[in-house]
């Protein structure tokens, strides 16, 4: 293909960033006009990469859209982008939150220059990371988000938001330190950057400088700061606690799931054995990120700590989905990642309206306000039924598809079957689920009507469209899954090949 | 003699002596920067016509001509062409003493330029002195209690430096019978064979080495005069000497090292072993240190010793590198030129802002970002490409040095250098906060002249250059790598 459209993806956001930079804070209209061109272009031309998508079975593994030019060439770096069936759905959900996320930020008055530029880049770093084939080049897309995400919590977001920032650098980097001495001794023991080749070629193949399993836990320690994985996880609720409404749903969105699908890509497939081999220790940490995660969230006060804590709780189905090493299980948890960008995305957008709107945060001094917005209230209980998982929403079919396929899993610690037992138990979280969201809608929506809350605002036209948007996409998955399965397909079908031999 | 292989050292020192003669009779003193500008120009325009060509040398191998000199020619130029542009402001202050300022950097550039070609023990103690004499008298150009104080303690604590070092010298001198490089190399080589005394003389000289090179390059644990130089010197002096000196001690380093003592494998292995104790404890003292400092100056000491462990890693992979690759010292000559711009980078920007400011406390640049947004950005670059965070150089120059590392099975001193990165995040990022998040508590914008602004620019430029494509400068280091002659 001549026409470089994933390149063109990528950077347009962080030319619309650039133009931003060259306007003058006064001109807010201006720069958010720029800013959702600038997402909207990348949105539609995903669109057309998402349709164009080969997804018959012979292309499985083959990666798409590929563009590879050389770029370092004394550390064999390359710039190369390219698609496959799990990083497509994932670049997809960006390109679209991306787009969101502008208009969710269009009463942002605080410096908007500085606000817009930072989230543009933002996304073309996440977008670069789901693209990268390079170890090098995902690397620097990996880290270059940090900046951004830096400048937007610490200035725009509330409360203890320099803490937080802080934290959730300090995290990152922690975790992309460990991520870098693993691609270092992967890079020494292949005398090769790309993932692809190395992936084809086989870790096996090649003379270890350090053992195979100390370069996995490098690399999974990367991952599961950012996933995360307890005891990780401590940054999460704290960064989206403070964070402006916009990066919260791009943090909770997609780069959670930058994540998951680094340990997809990276740490499945090119260490199948030791993914083999440690699996029972993840699945147990899984287990404990669920279930964990769903009883902490019950006794949250705080509207927004409530969903971070739940994502915790749904991040581990997605890790219970990678490391039970099943066709259904990854895709499930590929799916899960996409599904639970959209219905995390929605609930904390709608969070943040409800916040912006009453001046209230704090659940126990809310209720009632079923009465006074009601449409805001559909909304919030449509994404919180997604969370639940409840059928037709792409919430329940990747949480049964990802439990479907642990509980085939053929993971065992000795003769006891780890995964299927773990499946049993992390089922919980699902019924802990539906208790805390259930609970949260009570207590914010329902119960008698304060009369403090009655001249509040409804929803306005603009949080009624991306709204809207949001919802079609989870009806859309939860009642044509195949949409996205069959894609993901295509990418996880390798995967288990390699697992399998 | 071949005279033409010293013409960028002969620019240098007939521009010095006509800086110090035109401040007699010139009225307008900016000419006098002008002047040392031009004159740097033609000595790295002589430099680059030498570029071309196979090693050479000359005065009886006391010098060698090879892309490994020319590379930290260039290097050292473009430096003190930086420094002097960054200094326009600043010496404009003095009433007195202009000429001198410009003559004493154009000397210790001298000194750096002959030092980066020197092959011989005494040729190389020669031009150390020649920086460091030139250097203590401009750390102490202020004359006020903490310049005075930071140019005596410098010139204290370097002197017994210099005789360790010379003390050093001697010690190898004493067991090969030789100061050229190339013949100590040879010495040793049949000297192994005896063994015995003899080997641990040769290397209780190069521990002594190292000393007396350890305070050039502020390595742990021979780093204590740094903060207070830091502080109470010139800030373009600070910048000079936290970028030039350091990398011209890291150039003889690599000369020293790799050419005279890289065989027998034992000794070579015993001083990579040393370099990599020493880069492990230097970064994380460095780090843990610079985290509670207040003023700007001293976090950037303490941050430059972190460096110069990061660097020390490079050289412990040359001692320790069994296949002979170049790998170690292409990585720290590119890591060096990264650092070099980072560094000044900052310090430039340091410079404009505490001008307006009036303090280097931390504190008082709340608000930097608001009054004035590119000179808080291009600081800002240059603290994030300190920390090591991509499309910067400082990422590119530690993931190729970390890269070598690994690849001499050094993984366990990478893990405690990208962990060290983490925690340089803070304190860095911590003056990036004060800049953009905090209330300002002055009025008006940053001033600066054309001048800074210029130099600042080209020092944000290479550390993007050097982030984005760095494949040039990779090319060029792992030639000076390569060619080095002896």
């Amino acid at each position: 293909m001549n026409f470089n459209i994933l390149s063109l993806i990528i950077f347009l956001p962080a030319l619309g960033a650039i133009l931003i930079a060259c306007t003058s804070n006064s001109r807010a209209k201006l720069i958010k006009y720029i800013a959702a061109i600038f997402t909207l272009i990348p949105l539609i031309l995903a669109i057309c990469v998402f349709f164009s998508f080969d997804r018959s079975p012979t292309m499985a593994g083959v990666i798409q859209f590929e563009e590879k030019a050389s770029w370092i060439p004394l550390i064999n770096a390359y710039y190369h982008v390219g698609l496959d069936g799990v990083s497509l759905p994932l670049f997809f959900l960006m390109t679209l939150l991306g787009f969101l996320v502008v208009l969710i930020s269009w009463k942002i008055d605080l410096r908007p220059r500085e606000y817009f530029a930072w989230l543009l880049l933002l996304e073309m770093s996440i977008l670069g990371v789901f693209a990268s084939l390079d170890f090098l080049l995902f690397f620097i897309m990996w880290e270059i988000e940090v900046i951004p995400m830096f400048f937007l919590i610490s200035i725009w977001g509330a409360g203890r938001k320099e803490y937080s920032a802080f934290k959730y650098v300090l995290y990152t980097l922690f975790g992309s330190a460990m991520m870098l001495a693993g691609i270092l001794s992967v890079y020494f023991t292949t005398h090769s950057l790309s993932m692809v080749d190395i992936t084809a070629r086989g870790i096996a193949s090649y003379i270890p400088v350090v053992p195979q399993a100390l370069m996995f836990f490098l690399l999974l320690g990367g991952f599961a700061v950012k996933l995360p994985v307890f005891p990780f996880h401590t940054w999460l609720p704290d960064a989206h606690t403070d964070a402006p409404t916009a990066v919260s749903v791009v943090l909770a969105g997609t780069l959670l799931k930058m994540g998951g699908y680094g340990m997809i890509r990276v740490c499945v497939s090119i260490f199948p054995d030791a993914a083999r081999q440690f699996a029972p220790i993840l699945i147990s940490l899984a287990m404990v990120n669920i279930i964990y995660g769903a009883a902490v969230t019950l006794k949250q006060t705080d509207i927004k700590r409530l969903i971070a804590y739940s994502s915790v709780s749904h991040m581990g189905f997605v890790l219970l989905g990678i490391f039970s090493l099943t066709t259904v299980s990854l895709t499930g948890a590929t799916l899960q990642m996409f599904s639970h960008g959209l219905i995390t995305g929605l609930l904390f957008a709608t969070a943040g309206i409800v916040m912006h709107n009453t001046h209230e945060r704090d659940i126990n001094k809310m209720g009632g306000l079923a009465r006074q917005i009601p449409i805001i209230t559909v909304i919030f209980t449509i994404a919180g039924l997604g969370a639940m998982g409840v059928p037709s929403t792409s919430g329940f079919i990747a949480e049964f598809m990802t439990f479907l396929g642990s509980f085939q899993s053929d993971i065992l610690v000795g003769a006891f079957p780890i995964a299927k037992v773990f499946t049993v138990i992390s089922i919980l979280g699902i019924l802990l689920g539906a208790g805390y969201i259930l609970w949260l809608l009570q207590r914010v929506f329902y119960n008698a009507p304060q009369d403090k809350f009655n001249g509040v605002h409804d929803a306005d036209k603009l949080e009624r469209v991306y709204s809207a948007i949001f919802i079609i996409m989870i009806f859309l998955v939860g009642v044509y899954p195949s949409i996205l399965t069959n894609v993901i397909k295509t990418g996880i079908t390798p995967i288990i090949n390699l697992l399998g031999g | 003699m071949d005279l033409v292989l010293i013409t960028p050292e002969i620019v240098l020192l007939v521009s010095a002596i006509v800086v110090i003669l035109l401040d007699l009779f010139l009225q307008r003193k900016s000419l006098l920067a002008v002047i040392s500008l031009a004159g740097l120009a033609i000595s790295f325009g002589c430099a680059v016509g030498l570029w071309c060509g196979n090693p050479q040398t000359t005065f009886n191998d006391m010098l060698t001509v090879d892309k490994f000199a020319l590379f930290f020619k260039f290097l050292f130029l473009v430096i003190s062409a930086l420094v002097i542009l960054a200094s326009t402001d600043y010496v404009s202050k003095f009433t007195r003493f202009q000429g001198e300022y410009y003559a004493l950097v154009l000397l210790s550039t001298l000194g750096m330029t002959l030092l980066t070609a020197a092959t011989e023990l005494i040729t190389i103690f020669v031009a150390l002195e020649l920086i460091s004499i030139s250097l203590y008298a401009l750390v102490g150009f202020l004359k006020d209690s903490k310049s005075t104080e930071a140019s005596l303690k410098y010139m204290l604590l370097g002197a017994i430096a210099s005789a360790i070092l010379l003390y050093g010298m001697a010690f190898v001198f004493g067991f090969t019978g030789k100061t050229q490089l190339g013949d100590i190399a040879q010495a040793i080589g049949t000297l192994s064979l005896a063994g015995g005394s003899a080997s641990f003389g040769l290397l209780l000289g190069l521990i002594l080495l190292i000393v007396g090179f350890g305070f050039k390059i502020a390595a742990f644990p021979f780093q204590m005069w740094v903060p207070d130089v830091y502080e109470g010197a010139p800030t373009p002096i600070t910048a000079y000497l936290s970028v030039a000196s350091k990398a011209a001690g890291f150039a003889i380093i690599l000369r020293i090292f790799y050419t005279a003592f890289d065989l027998p494998t034992w000794l070579s292995q015993d001083w990579g072993i040393i370099f990599a104790v020493l880069a492990a404890i230097g970064m994380t003292v460095g780090n843990i240190v610079a985290i509670p400092q207040v003023n700007i100056k001293r976090m950037l000491g303490y941050s430059s010793i972190a460096q110069a462990g990061y660097l020390m890693l490079g050289i412990a992979t040359m001692g320790l590198s069994k296949s002979h690759d170049f790998l170690g010292q292409s990585s720290v000559i590119f890591f060096l030129a990264g650092y070099a711009v980072t560094n000044m980078g900052a310090f430039i920007a340091i410079i404009a802002i505490s001008n307006k400011v009036g303090s280097d406390l931390i504190e008082d640049y709340a608000g930097v970002g608001k009054r004035s947004p590119l000179l808080a950005l291009a600081l800002t670059l240059c603290l994030i490409s300190l920390t090591g965070i991509p499309l910067t150089a400082g990422f590119m120059g530690k993931f190729y040095i970390f890269s070598a590392a690994v690849q001499q099975n050094l993984l366990w001193l990478v893990i405690i250098a990208v962990l060290n990165s983490v925690i340089s995040a803070y304190y860095y990022l911590r003056v990036v906060k004060v800049m953009w998040l905090d209330e300002p508590k002055f009025e008006g914008s940053v001033s600066s002249s054309g001048a800074l602004r210029l130099a600042l620019f080209l020092a944000c430029f290479g550390v993007l250059l050097l982030g984005v494509i760095p494949n040039y400068v990779m090319k060029l280091a792992e030639w000076a790598a390569q060619m080095m002659g002896f």
